[in-house]
């Protein structure tokens, strides 16, 4: 049986056997779209991080921050549209709302994550929901990423609005997404699985004048 | 090749670069840096359009966007076509090819100007309507005619090759204009470190500094101009566009510029790097302080014939020659109210050509330039005007008069003074347009006579903008008011110390608009307000004779400013002369109100790179790669790509729909099918009162589902109106699994958030979409168990897996999930997993299916599958006017739950409550070959004379293979009762198609063969 | 296209990513069963349209997802405030913004009669 059941709230183990192919949001895009080459030139580098694991965490922020700070060694972001990693940076946790958070975690984690959640939870009101199969990350570097992201999103990204450890939710081209910003030269998109590939049209295009490349 | 009006030096084109150009056929040259008007007037070229009423000759009479006449067709090649460009604005490129607008055949010897004098020498406004609408049958052969002659440009019949794009901009303060108070504020701003973008329209920035005879720190005023511009272009909080135009000021400081990034330099956007830059951008600016220094147009004189080639308003004069180096004829007249202007005498003097006199509208005029005019010998003929100009393509003359401005009448004897050209000036209109956008009126200043901006929070405006006309002023102006914007976003920012200017001592100018003649207005020579329009003094006054009182009302009447110009040189005269007729000031007439755009902006960039594959965004499932594959067509539901149907190729023939439909529905009825359902709504729900709720937001009951069971459920509107529905799994004592339909997913996960927030926070309950983490298919026929018992671990034993329940386990080898329902009425089950491993599934599922035939089908049979089987579906036979009572879904509705759920206490409203209200039911066409068309009306008597009494609508409609026949489900007011009964579906051919009332379950209506 | 401060991001974002929800502080009745066919006909259909002071409420759909109230000059479009879920609004028609001559006793208003003052040009 794949679920467990945590008191009243069952989990799910999504995951087959690691033999089982298995294709990321943006696999029409890869199959059958552009996919530019990266070169010395490129000023904009595009690179999926497919398959990590995506839960989305809900309730009180001091319920969670301790929790969350013994299972994932990060404070919860204290401040509206915080993203905060930890020392690796293969995890984060994102506030998405005064009690919505989104954790981030190689890939195969997210269960194990969950459920060491919920033990540290108790009985307290939360939800946790896997949501690894509906969204993906990809990460933008380069010089021109700003002025691609200026052409896609009216948010304002300018470093004096949008340091280093913010993330927002905003529209982008016609549809939306989430951006980050974890470091100095590097952006995050969470795309949607159903827009993927829209979005990746989108930004290939914008891309295209600044020799946007693809790295796989 | 002769440029017979250009100067041998100055000006601030490149001498060295010569282009070719093309204008009506004919070849010209010019030189960098010239824009299509000069080059025109460097060539002697004086007639340059048509006018659009009266196809009057017309020339070039400023040197901007207020340019009335000037309008030209651009492009060499049909894809090229560019209509209505001001060749004021159009910067010289070589080739470029151009032709005027107006004009058929051509614009020296034209048709139309024929019907202008079959109007005798009076048109007045609605004259093409009063005169061509008798008799009415024959309007539309005029107007084919009629249109030919007039309009104003084309569109491309080819697909334009350039691309457009949008850029978002955010800035502390956004200064729109790049004159000296537009420099000094952007400089200002700047150097306290503010985000700023300073914007222009023309081709270089420096505005009026560019053709200024003034010194700015003992240096040519453009010298000054340049060392800023490169000043500000070091700084990175500056972004510096040139050529772009601030064209719409939105709520709130969202400004939109438009940014011709390559119009400059060619018909096509040249390509860099192998891409092709694009041709405009639209900066869409969301600015926290914003500053116009948008300067002011001079407005000329209204007389006789003042729209004859030849006749310019004065500033133009200046700019053509210190600018572009091009002296615009050969003899001037220059007829003023203001000192200002006596600029355009003197540098007409230093361009070495004859001056014949200034005509001062004032009795004494003593400034320091009047003096300068006189001790260079120049005539200046005091308290007079030009009352008419001469000529038929050009001016020839000038008829001068003393007048009496204030009593409005002549009051000597007219000169006739022979001349080339009359450059006029009756003072200065600062450009409010933008001020004008925000909705503030502007007002009317008697100190400088014209409108000045009304302004809104976070607007500025600075220098001419608002009157303040003097250099020197205009530069401090500009600094105080960037550093007060600043202080209002918290900022401190000094003035910049503005270059030292010298002030010119200017005499007092006076109010003069329309000149008056020796004859009455309605039987002078023409006197044009809005040339663009043909608007003229006579037909302003006309309008108010006939009663038009209101600016707004003259204005629709007689087309005054409603040209591609928005009359930015004609507007305020019109005013006047409006004010003069009504006996009233020019406050108490008004403006109207400019709206966006500023100047025209080009469809492509307001569409930026939304178009085509990006026009609208595409949601593809997890199996979208293979339903392309194998061939699906594809129906759009929201922004879902869904499988519509599969067509096979039969005989070498691809199925139709209607084919491949019959295939696909009788496979699921027969054998099996599978069906992609991804794109349904799914919403995940946890916490101790997420049973209480779905209590609330459902009609139907949810306090007893257990885990491992699935229950439908309807979700109304407090008005007790149905909004969705969907079934709803029991995960776990306080989780559950919502389903919606595709069209609502966001709709009701919004509606969940919306009552919890706002009405019940106190209920423990969270929402979570996951509608893109979970694979949907449905798996459905008499034969998907077998099928589906071959790859999963499931006991899908008929009394363990029961309808309505679900189980968990492994399909191919994947962790699943897997609900029993069913909405084609046959054995179903929906399996979800992971949608990263759903290709994996579903390839697996086909072969595994070959021996069943198992046959991919689409939505379309998916509607026909459930319409037998009566299932609704929410959006197609709801439409937000029908209640669950309506659709007879009693069962589904908890009359005795304890708490009143969305939608209850509606139902027992005296309109809700009604017996004859529109209710759900079943037809069928008593000839079975019909298939009804949804949305046609039924009725009861097929002869009864229109106005029939309509009883209800079709709401869905198809052939069924399963039942060989026609059927569809409908609302008929009263219709469970009408079981049964023969209605008629009438069809606007004429025929009306018989009906039988039926019930809407067509297929299995005890519903055995789900139970199986 | 309004600028649109979210109470809860807290910072000031495009209209785009906002849908409105029509006339605030519209409360369900406590007890639908008991409410007349006239009370449930008021709550569930008629709502105010001034000219001027309104107050709407908006959902930030493209962000935190949360519901927030907006005061906004349905004239001037200017909004005056936004404010969380459960909280009152500092401005309303009822306050003298506009209508210095019914001011009566109010306190405090002095930075709001100075935004308003600021609109005035626009009403006119």
């Amino acid at each position: 049986m794949s679920d467990i059941t945590y008191g009243k709230v069952a989990t799910f183990n999504t995951h087959p056997d690691a033999s089982i192919p298995k294709e990321s949001p943006l696999s029409v895009a890869y199959n059958t779209g552009s996919v530019p080459a990266a070169t010395s030139g490129s000023g904009v580098l595009f690179k999926e991080q497919a398959f990590l694991g995506h839960l989305i965490l809900r309730g009180g922020a001091i319920v969670l921050d301790e929790a969350v700070r013994k299972v994932l060694g990060i404070s919860l972001p204290g401040q509206p549209l915080g993203l905060s990693l930890d020392e690796s940076g293969e995890r984060s946790v994102q506030w998405l709302s005064p009690d919505e958070w989104l954790v981030i975690v190689p890939g195969g984690e997210e269960l194990d994550v969950e459920q060491r959640l919920r033990d540290a939870l108790g009985d307290a009101h939360y939800a946790i929901v896997d949501v690894s199969g509906g969204q993906t990350l990809v990460s933008l570097e380069g010089e021109k990423v700003r002025e691609l992201l200026m052409k896609s999103t009216n948010y304002d990204v300018h470093p004096s609005n949008f340091p280093v450890g913010k993330a927002v939710s905003v529209v982008f081209g016609k549809s939306s997404l989430v951006l980050r910003r974890p470091g100095e030269e590097r952006y995050e998109l969470v795309l949607r699985r159903s827009f993927a590939d829209y979005l990746y049209r989108w930004i290939l295009d914008a891309g295209a004048e600044y020799g946007i490349g693809v790295q796989r | 090749m002769n440029q017979p009006n250009r100067l041998r030096q100055g000006g601030r084109i490149d001498r060295g670069r010569t282009l070719s150009f093309t204008f009506n056929g004919k070849r010209y040259q010019g030189h960098a840096g010239d824009t299509l008007a000069s080059a025109l007037l460097a060539n002697g070229v004086d007639l340059v359009n048509r006018s659009f009423k009266y196809s009057r000759p017309r020339g070039i009479v400023a040197a901007g966007a207020e340019e009335p006449n000037a309008l030209v067709q651009l492009g060499s090649t049909e894809a090229a076509q560019v209509p209505n460009v001001r060749a004021t604005q159009q910067a010289l490129f070589e080739g470029l090819t151009a032709q005027s607008t107006n004009g058929w055949p051509n614009v020296q010897r034209d048709v139309m100007s024929l019907v202008g004098k079959l109007g005798g020498r009076f048109m007045p406004p609605g004259f093409y309507y009063k005169t061509f609408m008798a008799p009415a049958s024959m309007w539309m052969t005029y107007e084919k005619y009629i249109r030919k002659g007039a309009g104003l440009g084309r569109s491309p019949m080819e697909n334009d090759p350039d691309r457009y794009d949008h850029l978002n901009q955010h800035c502390d303060l956004l200064v729109v204009g790049a004159g000296p108070a537009g420099l000094a504020a952007a400089l200002t701003a700047a150097r306290a470190g503010a985000r700023v973008i300073l914007c222009d329209e023309q081709e270089e920035m420096g505005g009026s500094l560019l053709a200024s005879r003034e010194l700015l720190d003992d240096q040519p005023a453009a010298q000054w101009a340049e060392q800023v511009i490169s000043e500000l272009a070091e700084n990175d909080n500056v972004t510096l566009l040139p050529r772009t135009t601030a064209n719409g000021y939105h709520d709130h400081n969202f400004v939109t510029l438009h940014e011709r990034r390559t119009e400059h330099l060619g018909e096509a956007a040249p390509t860099v790097d192998g891409v092709r830059l694009t041709r405009s951008r639209m900066h869409r600016v969301r600015a926290g302080q914003v500053l116009l220094a948008t300067g002011a147009h001079e407005r000329p004189l209204v007389y006789g014939n003042n729209d004859v080639p030849g006749n310019l308003v004065a500033g133009a004069v200046s700019t053509y020659i210190r600018r572009y180096g091009v002296v615009p004829g050969n003899k001037l007249v220059l007829s003023v109210s203001n000192d200002h202007a006596y600029r355009a005498a003197l540098d007409w003097d230093e361009a070495g050509r004859d001056v014949v006199a200034i005509v001062d509208a004032r009795r004494h005029p003593d400034g320091e330039l009047v003096e300068q005019a006189r001790a260079r010998g120049i005539r200046i003929i005091e308290g007079s005007a030009v009352l008419e100009a001469k000529g038929d393509k050009r001016v020839s003359g000038a008829r001068v008069a003393t007048i009496d401005a204030a009593a409005f009448k002549v009051t000597g004897q007219a000169e006739l003074l022979e001349c080339d050209t009359i450059a006029s000036s009756g003072g200065y209109s600062p450009v409010i347009h933008l001020a004008s956008h925000t909705g503030a009126r502007p007002t009317w200043d008697e100190e400088i006579l014209g409108f000045v901006p009304s302004l809104v929070k976070g607007v500025h405006a600075a220098g001419s903008a608002r009157g303040v006309h003097d250099l020197a002023e205009g530069l401090a102006d500009g600094a105080a008011k960037a550093s007060e914007a600043l202080a209002a976003l918290g900022k401190s920012a000094s003035a910049i110390e503005p270059p030292r200017a010298e002030t010119i001592r200017e005499g007092e100018a006076c109010a003069l608009y329309q000149v008056p003649h020796e004859k009455p207005t309605l039987r002078a020579p023409k006197q044009f307000v809005d040339m663009q329009n043909d608007v003229t003094a006579a037909a302003i006054e006309l309008a108010t004779r006939e009663g038009f009182e209101s600016i707004e009302h003259v204005k629709r009447y007689t087309a005054m400013g409603f040209g591609t110009d928005q009359g930015k040189l004609g507007n305020i005269n019109g005013m006047a002369i409006a004010a003069r007729c009504l006996g009233r000031s020019i406050p108490e007439v008004g403006t109207t109100v400019f709206r966006p755009n500023y100047t025209p902006v080009t469809f492509g960039a307001i569409v930026g790179r939304h178009c085509r594959e990006l026009f609208d965004p595409e949601r593809y499932t997890a199996l979208h790669q293979w339903h392309v594959e194998n061939g699906a067509e594809f129906e759009d539901v929201g922004q879902w790509k869904r499988p519509w149907y599969f067509p096979r190729k039969v005989n070498g023939k691809l199925e139709t729909m209607d084919e491949a439909v019959a295939r696909e529905s009788l496979a699921v009825r027969t054998g099996v099918g599978i069906l992609d359902a991804s794109t349904l709504g799914k919403i995940d729900i946890q916490g101790p009162d997420a049973r209480e709720f779905l209590g609330r937001v459902y009609t139907n009951k949810w306090a007893k589902l257990a885990p491992g069971r699935v229950r439908y459920g309807l979700m109304c509107k407090d008005d007790g109106m149905l909004m969705d529905d969907g079934t709803t799994s029991c995960l776990g004592e306080n989780h559950f699994l919502m389903t919606t339909t595709t069209g609502g997913a966001a709709g009701v996960m919004e509606w969940l958030e919306l009552w919890h927030q706002t009405e019940w926070p106190e209920l423990q309950v969270y929402f979570t979409s996951v509608t893109d983490h979970w694979a949907t298919m449905t798996v459905t026929g008499p034969d998907a168990r077998k099928l589906l018992s071959e790859i999963t671990d499931i006991d899908l034993d008929r009394e363990q897996f029961k309808f309505m329940d679900w189980r968990n386990g492994k399909v191919a080898d994947v962790p699943a999930r897997v609900f029993r329902i069913s909405f084609t009425g046959e054995l179903a089950y929906e399996i979800n997993v992971q949608a990263n491993y759903a290709m994996h599934v579903w390839k697996t599922l086909f072969e595994h299916g070959k021996k069943y035939d198992l046959t991919p089908y689409g939505t379309e049979t998916m509607h026909v599958l459930r319409a037998e089987k009566g299932l609704i579906i929410a959006g197609q036979d709801t439409d937000g006017s029908v209640t669950p009572e309506d659709l007879g879904m009693f069962w589904a509705i908890g009359y005795d739950k304890p708490f009143s759920w969305i939608g209850k206490r509606a139902l027992t409203r005296p309109d809700t409550a009604r017996k004859d209200r529109k209710q759900f039911v079943g037809l069928k066409p008593v000839d079975p070959k019909v298939v009804l068309e949804e949305g046609a009306h039924i009725v009861v008597d097929k002869d009864q004379p229109i106005p029939m009494d309509m009883l209800g609508h079709v709401t869905s409609s198809y052939y069924s293979p399963n039942l060989e026949s026609g059927f569809a489900l409908a609302v008929i007011k009263g219709g469970r009762d009408r079981m049964g009964e023969k209605l008629y579906v009438p069809m606007p051919d004429g025929q009306a198609h018989e009906v039988e009332v039926v019930s809407p379950v067509f297929i299995d209506p005890k519903g055995e063969r789900q139970h199986v | 296209m309004f600028y649109i401060h979210c109470p809860y991001c807290d910072e000031y974002r495009d209209e785009e990513e906002f849908a409105p929800k029509g006339q605030a502080h519209i409360a369900r009745p406590e007890d639908p069963e008991s409410c007349s066919d006239d009370q449930w006909g008021a709550y569930l259909f008629f709502r105010d349209n001034p000219r001027g002071i309104h107050h709407e409420l908006w959902v930030h759909a493209i962000g935190c997802r949360k519901f927030f109230n907006i005061t906004r000059n349905s004239a001037s479009y200017e909004i005056l405030e936004t404010y969380r879920m459960g909280e009152q609004p500092r401005f309303s028609a009822e306050h003298p913004e506009g209508k210095p001559a019914e001011q009566g006793a109010a306190v405090n208003v002095a930075d709001e009669a100075g935004m308003v003052a600021g609109q005035e040009g626009v009403k006119a």
